[in-house]
């Protein structure tokens, strides 16, 4: 019984709030960098032919396994004080998660969305084309025909950031009340031997994660085109 | 689609708000050690230092060697540690300046209750140091350049013994914080050697137990150090200097020995008479 108690006292909590929020922040905050990034760069993939275009979607492929600790420690140099960008002021700041993460969708969110793209692109291209739009009008009315597929791709990204602990600890630096998220705050209750509330907090985040599948999918749903 | 991208535009666009929100007029980062913050120390007591100064505290607990480093690349404004010989080495190297205990306690050594090395309830710890590697029973070593490992590297000089050579055998370097260190020794079980304040309220002690302390050697003193402002004019150095002064006042000294873990004193005030 003792053992349930600090997971059901963390529960009402305000600063298990505090923490869901931030991680909810940041992590829909990178994911819509990497949407807004990635859904038009992967569909114009599939779209325009020109030079390099096969090593970029080889690029965005062979990063989809891009190490978060990598990531965390590469931005870590970047800016820190004595980084090149230190100048910002961003380390340990929810800022510079949100870069962190970003940096870990991308290349999900474009090689997904390039992927649903090609398929269209084969089999409409030719009939868009014909009825008059430019390659540049082609790639929103992609993103629309396979909006289902891009939703997966930008959910595919959102799972990235939110369960992503490695880059964020580096970067965030997992300060109370600061940038401590939920994947933080496991890493941390399991280090103090409190492992019935990091096991809590963990189906907390699998739950939100759920629900924001979940409530994606019912908007795309119900949008028409 | 679009709607998901509006909303999801909209937490983009809030994230600053947020942050510009909790931004208090001061803020500085406190590097120190996991053992004064996960004992919950830092947080019973700092409370009433941003309530008078204004000024909030960013508490990044890392091990000892990494919160130096984190220092001397400039991203602190504070450092918290225990480890007196790395402490010196960033003195000398210019980094620190100031430099004032605030506290001390002391290292054990916890090991299953079995105790396959026999040495419960001894005081000698570089005795038991030298029978656990005798009797080539697992010993997990933090690995991390943290205060408790460079104390582990200095207690087992004094046995003569080369745990190097119980490597991929007994002798377990995880690379990993106390608390790490202490699931992993729950776990095999094992010998290890911890802080007394992240013993004290380490919630997964079983079936580990205390089994040497009370050598001298085994004390654990914690320092404040203040940066110098040559090296790091980027820092807020001046509220850091609040800080370092506030941690050794009376009413400071008070609030850390009054902390209490289950009824027990965790931290000894030792600004007015350094140990």
């Amino acid at each position: 019984m003792d053992e349930f108690a600090s997971l059901s006292a963390a529960l009402v909590s305000r600063e298990l709030w505090q923490i869901i929020a931030l991680s909810l922040t940041v992590s829909l905050s990178a994911t819509a960098v990497a949407a807004v990034l990635g859904l038009p760069l992967g569909t114009a993939l599939a779209v325009w032919r020109f030079p390099g275009r096969r090593s970029l979607i080889l690029a965005a492929n062979a990063l989809l396994g891009l190490p978060p600790a990598v990531v965390g420690l590469a931005l870590y140099l970047v800016l820190s004080r004595s980084g090149p960008l230190g100048f910002l002021a961003l380390l340990f700041t929810p800022a510079a998660m949100v870069v962190a993460q970003a940096v870990l969708a991308l290349p999900i969110v474009t090689a997904l969305a390039h992927r649903a793209a090609e398929d269209l692109w084969a089999r409409y291209g030719d009939a868009l084309m014909d009825l008059g739009a430019s390659r540049a009008r082609a790639v929103p009315a992609l993103i629309a025909m396979g909006r289902l597929s891009m939703l997966t791709a930008v959910l595919a990204g959102f799972g990235r950031t939110i369960s992503e602990v490695g880059a964020i600890l580096v970067v965030g630096g997992n300060i109370a009340g600061y940038t401590r998220t939920m994947t933080t705050a496991i890493v941390l209750e399991t280090s103090k031997g409190d492992l019935p509330l990091a096991l809590g907090l963990g189906l907390v985040l699998i739950g939100l994660t759920m629900m924001i599948s979940a409530a994606a999918f019912g908007l795309a749903g119900r949008s028409s085109w | 689609m679009r709607r998901l991208l509006l909303l999801m535009l909209a937490a983009l666009a809030g994230l600053p708000i947020a942050n510009a929100a909790d931004e208090p007029a001061g803020a500085i980062v406190l590097a120190t050690t996991t053992s004064l913050d996960n004992s919950g120390l830092l947080g019973a007591i700092l409370p009433a230092f941003t309530r008078e100064s204004g000024i909030a505290v960013r508490v990044l607990a890392q091990g000892t060697g990494q919160a130096l480093d984190t220092a001397r690349r400039g991203d602190a404004d504070l450092v918290l540690v225990h480890d007196p010989e790395a402490e010196q080495q960033f003195i000398a190297e210019g980094h620190g300046i100031e430099q004032r205990q605030i506290a001390w306690n002391d290292f054990i050594l916890v090991g299953p209750t079995a105790d396959p090395a026999h040495i419960a309830g001894g005081h000698d710890a570089v005795v038991a140091l030298a029978a656990i590697a005798a009797a080539m029973t697992p010993f997990v070593s933090r690995g991390d350049r943290s205060g408790t490992h460079a104390l582990e590297l200095r207690l087992w000089r004094m046995t003569g013994i080369d745990p190097k050579s119980g490597a991929g055998g007994w002798y377990r370097d995880i690379g990993g914080g106390m608390g790490q260190a202490l699931n992993a020794a729950a776990a095999m079980p094992a010998y290890t050697l911890s802080d007394r304040g992240t013993w004290l309220s380490f919630r997964n002690k079983e079936p580990l137990v205390v089994t040497t302390e009370g050598d001298p050697r085994l004390i654990n003193r914690y320092d404040v150090i203040e940066l110098n402002p040559a090296k790091h004019p980027a820092s807020h150095l001046a509220a850091a200097h609040r800080l370092a002064e506030w941690l050794v006042l009376p009413d400071a000294q008070a609030a850390i020995g009054d902390y209490r873990i289950e009824g027990e004193q965790v931290f000894h005030p030792s600004a007015a008479s350094p140990r």
